[in-house]
């Protein structure tokens, strides 16, 4: 049965030889094999169980929370406040687009936001930062996340993150001096100093938060998981926790803050102050109306709400007045003009002058305010009723003695046109004019004249071009106070731990030398102690009933076509005084009227003084 | 032939039939492996039943040993005459496959026999085998003629086409290397195999590069994606390149004697299709270089002792039934490993007797029922003749 080509007795050679084959690939086949395992296993070995670890390895950012801004007393000023946040997670977002806009839609009717806004806001946080979590939606109320977090189905891809914001107790209050928080810009990226931030973390944006951001900020934690390969937690590994960034004191007193925007906001609701330890620059308070709510920063601002707090028809809230303001300082100025001439020979602090009332130089004439004529007066007595012709001449002659430029001189000396050097970012030089200055705009035909004399007698009465700020005002007047030193105003006192120990003494820099005659100063802060307190002074009827003797300056620039801008510097306690305060109100009129009051309830503050009832303006004296 | 000292052997009913010891040795040493592997990989799969796997698989390797052990006792040579039969069994089953299976992402292999999920291809690679090389002895004087390698050819690319429209691309492959072995080993021309090779080699082209440039899709673009994409894994590391690196990085990582436990390619999901196609990279990350290198030599020594089995084989039917399931075995242990290893394409050929599944072990276990049948049959000869 057995067909007869079915025998095959012995091996034939040619079946050997194709068994042999068949082997030798076997052979070669299972050598490669080996090889490629060696070189796999034994020679890469290291590598692939790296990746190995990689692939079931996430890190979880676990923010820090910045440290918190602390006032002279301890008092928290800033500090932060736990939020949820929801935020996409790319490893379990739906991959199609299609599937993506039912999830945006979604959490648009949870979050009342719209679908294409979401898109707008998340797609490119994706596309920056491919692993790490996108925030949808900053502060959300408990209810949304818990209701979000126990519908996971229909919000695949959706989750919510526990992050701090920076909380501020007292709302507007002090908002400039701190500042914003935002996340890190593409210019801070490439900085070195935050090279250790993360992608999308909030650092300093302006003010003490940017000032002093490598102390506030915190190190983030991370939490180390083990995940499988559908990015699911499968436990936990490790676990570093975050270490909140270190307190900041400021040398700012809340209640002097408090008072001066109050008193600021009772005005025309736009102006500034600054308060100061004469002896060491220490800043108790600096204010700028309007202020802005700082908290809308910390969930991420809209671009409209951005360009509506910096338009000048609002008051461009976030500009801070009290060293970015550039004004006309009125007979604030004074001071300055006394110190020149003084420095420069013209005059002694005993040398008459005849008031009539008004002034001509160049054909042109200034009055004094009101048209008043204070007939014959020394340099304190002109301090005191604060005679314009008495300086009129003095700028006059300045103009002319010597270089002509002693005004400008001194002026520079005691910090006008220059930055102060406050710990304060974005600080404003101002504008001190010189001849120079004019007429290289002549040149260029930017104005209709070259520098004159009348410039130099405008400036004696902080008029015409000078620009400057409550800041560098109150840095000028100190130095007049504190035996000569212009102080570099500090707002950092020290660097603490979370318990309020001191870690760190923020150095407060060396000041300048003025290189004034101590009987000129004494001269002049006499005059200014008159112009608060003798009969006849400027501001005399508004410190009546102080308790605390006060020297003090008020200033009335004026506007064109606008309301005269009220000044008002002073010195206290007399006669060794401790504190600067320097106020300005924009449209406030005349300094007594306005700037004065707010000044005393700044004073008032300062020395603790229970003022029975705010005090009014002093009548238009200048 | 009454007369004949075998059957009279086999009319005394004298049963005491031989058995290759080192090829049991190689089946029982793999299947142990499997057992092992297929365990520890799967522990987490099933949520409340760490061991759905392992019960299964030695259910498959215990029922697979004993229809080997019955199969070893029955002379193969009458496969032969059933061979017409054999041949319609196998293209019948796949047909109905085909029309009545349920898909596995995306596939139709498999009828469920409540336990096991028959998939006919698996089956159809022993049945092509008997009934292939039956063909082949019956034209064996005419060995020479184109026409029988052509019909030869024939009689395979049909079931193979079937299974690859399934689509089931590997085994479609493992037919055409069988058909490939029993030719050369019954002593087909090498010129015809040349010819075959242009062949081939014209069809790739024809299926890869002119069809779809053509806009004709023979192969599905997932087909090709995988065919091609060991060629540059990091080209789509989401995709096809997903699958060869993670099991790049499995293997790699085991190192020199494994991460035992703390696999976590494995356990923690990484490794797709861990405990079927890639069994082999679980092998690599949980055992290491030493554990792999214990399979592949069980696999080697399987290998040769099939090939021995070969050249002892009594009839020429033996040899090329032989020659066919040690193809078969080779092509599948080389192409899976190949893939794990990122120089092979992903073609979805299982470990043989490694790999969980039903179907491939009993069937696995059955041919080499069949080759320890060739085995016994070739001793009982030599014996007869007093060799």
């Amino acid at each position: 049965m057995y067909l007869d080509n079915d025998r095959r007795p012995t091996l034939t050679p040619q079946l050997a030889a194709r068994v042999a084959i068949i082997g030798g690939v076997a052979l070669v086949a299972f050598a490669v094999i080996f090889f490629r395992l060696w070189y796999l296993q034994v020679l890469s070995g290291d590598r692939y169980l790296a990746e190995a670890n990689d692939n079931r390895v996430r890190e979880i950012k676990v923010q820090a929370p910045r440290g918190d801004i602390v006032d002279r007393n301890g008092r928290a000023l800033v500090d932060n406040r736990p939020s949820m946040a929801v935020v996409l997670t790319p490893d379990k977002l739906p991959k199609s687009t299609a599937e993506r806009e039912v999830l945006y839609r979604h959490l648009g009717k949870l979050l009342s936001l719209r679908p294409r806004a979401i898109r707008k806001e998340v797609e490119p946080q994706l596309k920056a930062l491919p692993y790490s979590t996108a925030t949808v939606k900053q502060d959300v109320p408990d209810q949304i996340a818990y209701y979000l977090l126990e519908h996971q189905d229909e919000y695949r891809g959706a989750d919510v993150e526990r992050v701090f914001l920076r909380h501020y107790p007292f709302g507007q209050i002090g908002a400039h001096l701190f500042g914003t928080v935002g996340e890190m810009t593409a210019e801070q990226e490439k900085d070195p100093r935050y090279h250790d931030v993360a992608l999308g973390d909030r650092v300093g944006q302006t003010g003490v938060e940017l000032q002093y951001d490598r102390f506030l900020r915190g190190r983030n934690g991370a939490s180390r998981v083990q995940v499988d390969a559908l990015g699911n937690l499968n436990r936990p590994l490790r676990r570093r926790e975050p270490k909140q960034g270190r307190q900041l004191r400021l040398s700012v007193d809340l209640d002097v803050q408090k008072a001066g925007q109050e008193a600021l906001a009772g005005g025309t609701g736009r102006g500034a102050f600054a308060v100061m330890d004469v002896h060491n620059g220490e800043v108790l308070g600096l204010g700028s109306e309007p202020s802005f709510d700082p908290s809308i920063f910390s969930k991420g601002i809209s671009k409209s709400k951005f360009a509506q707090l910096q338009d000048i028809d609002n008051g461009a809230p976030l500009a801070n007045r009290a060293i970015q303001g550039g004004y006309p300082t009125g007979s604030t100025f004074k001071l300055i003009t006394a110190s020149a001439a003084l420095e420069s020979g013209l005059i002694t602090p005993d040398t008459v002058l005849n008031d009539p009332g008004s002034y001509t130089v160049g054909g042109v004439t200034f009055n004094n305010a009101g048209g008043v004529a204070h007939g014959a007066l020394a340099l304190r007595q002109a301090l005191t009723v604060s005679s314009d012709v008495f300086f009129y001449q003095l700028g006059d002659q300045l103009n002319s003695n010597g270089d002509g430029l002693a005004l400008q001189h001194w002026a520079r000396r005691f910090g006008i046109g220059r930055d102060t050097g406050i710990d304060l970012p974005g600080e404003l030089p101002g504008l001190l004019p010189t001849p120079k200055w004019r007429n290289a705009l002549y040149d260029k035909h930017d104005t209709d004249r070259p520098w004159g004399p009348g410039d130099n007698v405008n400036l004696s009465v902080g008029q015409g071009d000078l620009r400057a700020d409550p800041m560098q005002m109150a840095v000028a007047y100190a130095a007049i106070a504190n035996g000569g030193h212009v102080v570099r105003p500090r707002l950092g006192q020290r660097i603490e731990d979370s318990s309020g120990r001191a870690l760190q003494q923020l150095e407060a820099p060396a000041a300048r030398r003025l290189g004034m005659k101590p009987e000129y100063r004494q001269a002049i802060l006499d005059g200014l102690r008159g112009a608060a307190s003798e009969p006849g002074g400027t501001s005399t009827a508004v410190f009546d009933g102080f308790p605390i003797q006060v020297a003090g300056k008020t200033g009335t620039a004026e506007h064109l076509g606008r309301p005269d801008q009220s000044w008002y510097v002073a010195l206290a306690p007399y006669p060794n005084p401790k504190y600067v305060v320097a106020v300005t109100d924009e449209a406030g009129g005349f300094g007594a009227d306005t700037a004065a009051p707010m000044a005393r309830r700044i004073l008032a503050a300062l020395f603790n003084v229970k003022e029975a009832r705010l005090v009014q303006g002093g009548g238009p004296s200048d | 032939m009454s007369s004949s000292p075998v059957s009279e052997f086999r009319e005394r009913g004298i049963r005491i039939l031989p058995i290759d010891p080192l090829l049991l040795l190689a089946v029982l040493g793999l299947t142990a492996a499997s057992l092992y592997v297929v365990g520890t990989a799967t522990q987490d799969d099933i949520p409340g039943d760490p061991n759905y796997y392992l019960v299964r698989q030695a259910g498959y390797a215990g029922v697979g040993l004993v229809l080997m052990l019955i199969i070893s006792r029955f002379d193969y040579s009458r496969w032969r005459e059933w061979k017409t039969g054999i041949y319609g069994l196998m293209i019948v089953s796949i047909l109905l496959v085909s029309a009545i299976g349920f898909s596995a992402r995306g596939s139709k292999r498999a009828i469920e026999f409540g336990f096991i999920n028959f998939q006919a291809s698996e089956l159809g690679k022993l049945l092509l085998i008997l009934s292939l090389s039956a063909f082949v002895v019956d034209r064996m004087r005419r060995l020479g003629d184109r026409d029988t390698t052509s019909r030869i050819i024939l009689l395979t690319l049909f079931p193979a086409m079937l299974v690859i429209t399934q689509p089931d691309l590997g085994s479609g492959l493992v037919y055409i290397a069988i058909a490939l072995a029993v030719l050369f080993v019954a002593g087909t021309k090498w010129t015809h195999f040349a010819g075959l090779g242009a062949l081939a080699v014209a069809a790739v082209l024809l299926v890869l590069v002119v069809a779809p440039a053509a806009g004709v899709e023979v192969l599905k673009p997932y087909q090709v994606d995988r065919l091609t994409a060991f060629l540059n894994p990091t080209n789509n590391p989401a995709k096809e390149g997903y699958q060869i690196n993670q099991s790049l990085t499995a293997i790699g990582s085991g190192g020199k004697t494994g991460r035992g436990n703390e696999a976590t390619q494995t356990r923690l999901d990484f490794l797709p299709e861990h405990h079927t196609d890639f069994i082999f990279s679980v092998v690599g990350e949980e055992l290491g270089f030493v554990g792999a290198a214990i399979v592949l030599s069980l696999f080697a020594l399987l290998i040769w002792r099939a090939l021995r089995i070969l050249t002892m084989a009594k009839n020429l039917y033996g040899a090329l039934i032989a020659g066919g399931i040690t193809a078969m075995v080779m092509f599948q242990v080389f192409v899976n490993v190949g893939m794990t290893i990122g120089i092979m394409p992903i073609t979805g050929v299982p470990l043989p007797l490694v790999s969980y599944g039903g179907s491939s072990v009993l069937v696995t276990f059955m041919a080499l029922g069949v080759l320890q049948s060739i085995y016994a049959r070739a001793r009982e000869t030599a014996y007869a003749k007093g060799l």
